[in-house]
């Protein structure tokens, strides 16, 4: 299966999604694995690979994009009502 | 250490193109400049919109762009075409272009006795150029001799994603090779500025990004008014952007992940190496005239929409973000980023676009070039002409 999400950069925790992943579907990694969606990721918003504690930094592009407002598990979406800028 | 080859200047740098540029000193002399065109293709008319009418800082702008093009590497030598009751004087550019060391002459067709005395002139001086331009060589330098320069336009919700990271892979391996990136288009900043003064080589410097970026941001306040939030603000939430700064990211990422060295004004030449920042304005065109003056022998122009647009003297490479504008638009697209999003790697694509770039320094017409998709000189203005 051809990956349907992107991760930008090694060091991200989170992946743009290249198609609407409904929720227990299957987010497929480039370069192998896979990870199950916890609830919908719509196409090109992000879905977190990595367990996020709250307080903990949202990295895209290499870059601190955010800080996670309360703890995200992998799979879940992340967007605006979980993620918030702090400086 | 990759080498590339190409022909080697009086004042060290390297080109990788060779040509003789006929730079009008001002808007009035573009008609003279044409006819040179007509007759000597293989010139490179630099046509413009400037050079009277304009004070204070413009004028400066002017002169530091007029002259810092003709000193481009890409050009073997100059000739300037003034009128004789301009402001910017064809003599001052050509004395500012001639510390370069390379050929420079210049007239002025109120001296010369019209237009038609004029052109025979030019044409004769122009041939004359190019014979002897033409028996330069290439010869192999490292590449840590190039400046590259960093373009978006037309972006889609794909730039972010698929062409600005593939970009900013091959610029990473640039800097790593001692080579020079240079990322402009403050407004595409904002929101950024934290991200960019860590990345500062030192204190100075992020001083220095945080300032531009705020006058930017200001200034599109400025002219815009109410609808610089379309410009600046988060208006594309619905497509998974969290925040501008998420936006703004999405572009800055074409120029890689590394430190940034120093910050110019716009059409500067840097005296440093790595990462350079220049301030100005988001519009391509004025842009590429920026970067095209800081002496970059190439530049990479990513796109969502499909803009064709290249540049007189400096080859530009094109690298769509979606197969879609890549089938539509194929004779005018370089790279097909919009790989990524049928499950190529990112790095397989940066490195498409490197190999792609080495093969242009040595030589390998873009599709910009193939098309002559040469236009004016569009050059950043502060203020209205008087």
């Amino acid at each position: 299966m051809n990956p349907n999400v992107v991760i930008i950069h090694e060091k991200d925790n989170v992946a743009i999604a290249l198609e609407d992943i409904a929720s227990g579907g299957s987010a497929s990694l480039p370069g192998g694995g896979t990870l199950t969606a916890k609830g919908d990721i719509p196409y090109s918003h992000k879905i977190a690979i990595a367990d996020l504690k709250a307080g903990d930094e949202i990295v895209k592009y290499g870059e601190i994009i955010g800080t996670a407002k309360e703890p995200i598990r992998r799979g879940e979406w992340v967007h605006t009502h979980n993620l918030e800028i702090r400086d | 250490m990759k080498t590339f080859k190409g022909y080697e200047r009086a004042d060290g740098s390297v080109g990788i193109r060779n040509y003789v540029a006929v730079l009008p000193s001002v808007a009035c002399a573009n008609g003279v400049v044409a006819a040179i065109a007509r007759a000597v293709p293989e010139a490179v008319p630099m046509y413009h919109g400037h050079g009277c009418g304009r004070g204070g800082a413009d004028l400066e702008i002017h002169q530091r762009t007029l002259v810092n093009l003709a000193k481009n590497p890409n050009v073997a030598a100059v000739l300037v075409v003034g009128l004789g009751c301009e402001v910017l004087r064809a003599e001052g550019l050509a004395l500012g272009i001639s510390l370069s060391k390379k050929p420079v002459e210049y007239f002025y067709i109120q001296n010369e006795g019209g237009s038609r005395k004029a052109a025979a002139k030019g044409i004769e001086i122009a041939r004359r150029m190019l014979a002897d331009a033409a028996k330069q060589e290439r010869v192999e330098f490292p590449i840590s001799e190039i400046r590259l320069g960093l373009e978006c336009g037309g972006s889609d919700a794909f730039s972010g994603v698929t062409a600005n990271p593939a970009v900013g892979l091959a610029a990473d391996w640039l800097v790593s090779e001692g080579g020079t990136v240079i990322l402009t288009e403050t407004t595409e900043m904002i929101g950024t500025s934290h991200i960019l003064e860590r990345r500062a080589k030192d204190a100075a410097i992020a001083r220095s990004i945080n300032e531009r970026i705020t006058a930017q941001e200001k200034r599109t306040h400025e002219i815009l008014g109410p609808l610089a939030s379309y410009v600046i603000a988060p208006g594309n939430m619905d497509g998974g952007m969290s925040s501008i700064r998420e936006k703004s990211l999405g572009c800055i990422i074409k120029a890689g992940n590394t430190t940034i060295n120093q910050v110019l004004n716009y059409a500067e030449v840097p005296s440093e190496k790595g990462l350079v920042v220049m301030d100005g304005p988001g519009y391509d065109t004025e842009s590429m005239t920026g970067v095209a003056a800081a002496g970059c022998q190439a530049m990479i122009f990513t796109t969502g929409r499909g803009n064709p647009i290249g540049y007189p003297m400096v080859p530009v490479i094109k690298v769509a973000s979606t197969s879609q504008l890549y089938e539509k638009m194929e004779d005018d697209m370089d790279v097909n980023a919009g790989r990524v999003l049928e499950g190529r790697l990112l790095r397989e694509v940066g490195d498409e676009v490197k190999d792609l770039l080495v093969r242009v320094l040595n030589g390998e017409k873009t599709k910009a070039e193939v098309n002559q998709q040469d236009g004016i000189l569009c050059i950043y203005t502060t203020n209205p002409a008087f």
